[in-house]
């Protein structure tokens, strides 16, 4: 009876991320409060909230940056405090923040980066060329990445993330600041590998439209999930005809003053 | 041990290729041996204080201490490549990999080293312009430089780790290499000294750097030994010998590594 519940459950799609009462507290806030959600193989998932909601703590605990103060979380079935390298392994980020080497060149940055991760040098040899060549940045191969645009470098540590085929790719606000060229040229490329390639998508955006094309939708506000579903599924349980609407009903129109003694935000601003 | 290849790489290749600070970085020494050694040599004749130690030469004295400085202030400053790693971001991209933290930061102190001993390195081409013939034997005092330039990264890592802001670190190191510098015997010996000066200069491990490397030199030179002695650090009223310094440096270089990359595989981003 079991055994077969156990194969019954494999057949069902997987959960690739599993996040159980997360929480993570500091000395006078509380920046995740309590999380639950889940995240199957290969869907795209946007996780939004307005500044300081706690999107980032939470992808900087499931990426084992953070250790949470309570709860659990498990990526591909590894869980984050306990088993950092298999978890490290599973995933590929790009963060909020640019954090490529300036004084490397677009190629030595993908290098550095698959010796990281234990590429065999001949696989490194194909892969590299392949992906300079899917992001357009192959006849910048050999520049020193700080004479890069910010469109260009967004590019690369997306490549850079992608390289050593993981099962999941975490974007942490990918197109911010980027000209709506830069943008759709990333989503197309990011939807190519989800549908030829089973990728899971985890991202966080503040530009809605974004949102509209994923599968399933958090919005999280104070800590605290505060919708779940599909874009579809949201519009009707609020009575909205767009996510932005969905966004603005659910949190509010009030500006967030991000206070800037805030833990999360200290540590954004002097941690990178 | 991957991680600590591929990173003490990168450091050595940044160095490398940034020509300027390699050029900037032998200045420093230069205008020590040459204007401070000319001078010092010159007011040390007018006061007579030649005695006993014969027809000694300042600049002799004052090299193998410029080359602990350089050693001291190279492995301490290479330290900052963890704090702008961190303000620019890429320390996150190599703490979200599968590899041990630990090895990460052993790589950081190995990468500051190798660094420093090739800056000491440069500096023996610089001697024949102060007038001191370079000499094969030298070649000793390599692995030295390396073991004094582990020991002074690791504490450089040490108080890095914990550093968020480049100018943070900049503001501690002000405060950190400069008696360090002061205290170490670099430019004067250590005999005479009033008590809290003689204590605090037992307590800093860069004085034992520099007896190693005054000591080691001064053999090399062919000097007689009474001039060694005479320049000798003496513990607890004890001429410390080579070997001695060897093994305090050893030590204290290794508990320091140690903790350093405790440290570092600790932090929260």
């Amino acid at each position: 009876m079991n055994y077969t519940e156990t194969v019954f459950c494999i057949n069902e799609k997987m959960n690739i991320i599993e996040v159980k009462n997360l929480t993570k507290k500091y000395a006078h806030l509380t920046a995740v409060n309590s999380v639950n959600f889940n995240v199957q193989d290969g869907e795209m998932f946007a996780f939004l909230g307005p500044n300081g909601a706690g999107k980032t703590t939470t992808i900087k605990i499931l990426t084992t940056l953070l250790s949470p103060t309570s709860g659990t979380a498990t990526i591909n079935g590894f869980d984050v405090c306990q088993q950092t390298d298999e978890v490290r392994g599973s995933f590929g980020i790009v963060f909020q923040d640019p954090s490529l080497d300036d004084k490397l060149t677009a190629e030595e940055n993908l290098r550095f980066q698959g010796w990281l991760y234990n590429i065999p040098a001949k696989e490194l040899k194909e892969r590299i060329p392949m992906l300079l060549e899917m992001f357009e940045l192959k006849d910048r191969a050999k520049d020193l990445v700080e004479q890069f645009s910010g469109g260009m470098k967004r590019r690369l540590e997306v490549a850079r993330g992608l390289l050593h085929k993981p099962k999941i790719l975490f974007l942490d606000e990918p197109t911010i600041g980027l000209d709506p060229q830069t943008r759709n040229k990333i989503w197309e490329y990011l939807r190519g590998l989800k549908q030829k390639e089973h990728l899971t998508i985890f991202y966080t955006t503040h530009y809605m439209d974004e949102a509209e094309f994923a599968d399933k939708v958090i919005i999280i506000d104070h800590g605290k999930i505060i919708a779940n579903g599909t874009p579809a599924e949201l519009k009707t349980q609020t009575n909205q005809t767009t996510l932005n609407d969905v966004f603005l009903f659910l949190t509010g129109k009030d500006i967030r003053e991000v206070n800037i003694s805030t833990p999360e935000k200290m540590k954004g601003s002097f941690g990178h | 041990m991957r991680a600590l290849l591929i990173i003490w790489y990168r450091d050595l290749l940044r160095f490398l290729r940034n020509r300027l600070r390699i050029v900037s970085s032998l200045l420093q020494p230069l205008f020590w041996l040459l204007l401070f050694g000319t001078g010092i040599s010159g007011s040390l004749r007018f006061s007579g204080g030649q005695g006993t130690l014969g027809n000694f030469n300042y600049t002799e004295f004052l090299f193998p201490g410029v080359l602990g400085m350089t050693v001291l202030f190279t492995s301490l400053f290479s330290a900052i490549s963890v704090v702008r790693d961190r303000e620019f971001g890429f320390l996150k991209a190599i703490l979200v990999a599968p590899v041990s933290r630990v090895y990460l930061g052993l790589g950081k102190i190995l990468g500051g080293a190798t660094v420093s001993t090739i800056q000491g390195f440069l500096i023996l081409v610089l001697l024949p312009l102060v007038g001191v013939k370079l000499r094969l034997n030298f070649i000793i005092l390599f692995p030295l430089v390396f073991l004094v330039a582990v020991m002074i990264s690791a504490l450089g890592l040490l108080i890095s780790a914990q550093i968020k802001t480049t100018e943070g670190f900049q503001m501690i190191m002000q405060f950190i290499t400069f008696p360090m510098f002061m205290l170490s015997g670099a430019l004067f010996p250590l005999t005479n000294l009033p008590l809290w000066m003689d204590i605090l200069s037992k307590i800093n491990p860069a004085t034992y750097g520099i007896d190693l490397l005054r000591q080691t030199t001064f053999r090399l030179l062919g000097l007689p030994d009474a001039v060694r002695q005479a320049f000798a650090i003496t513990l607890f009223g004890k001429p410390v010998s080579i070997m001695t310094d060897i093994l305090i440096i050893f030590v204290f270089g290794t508990i320091v590594t140690i903790i350093a990359a405790k440290i570092f595989a600790r932090q929260e981003k």
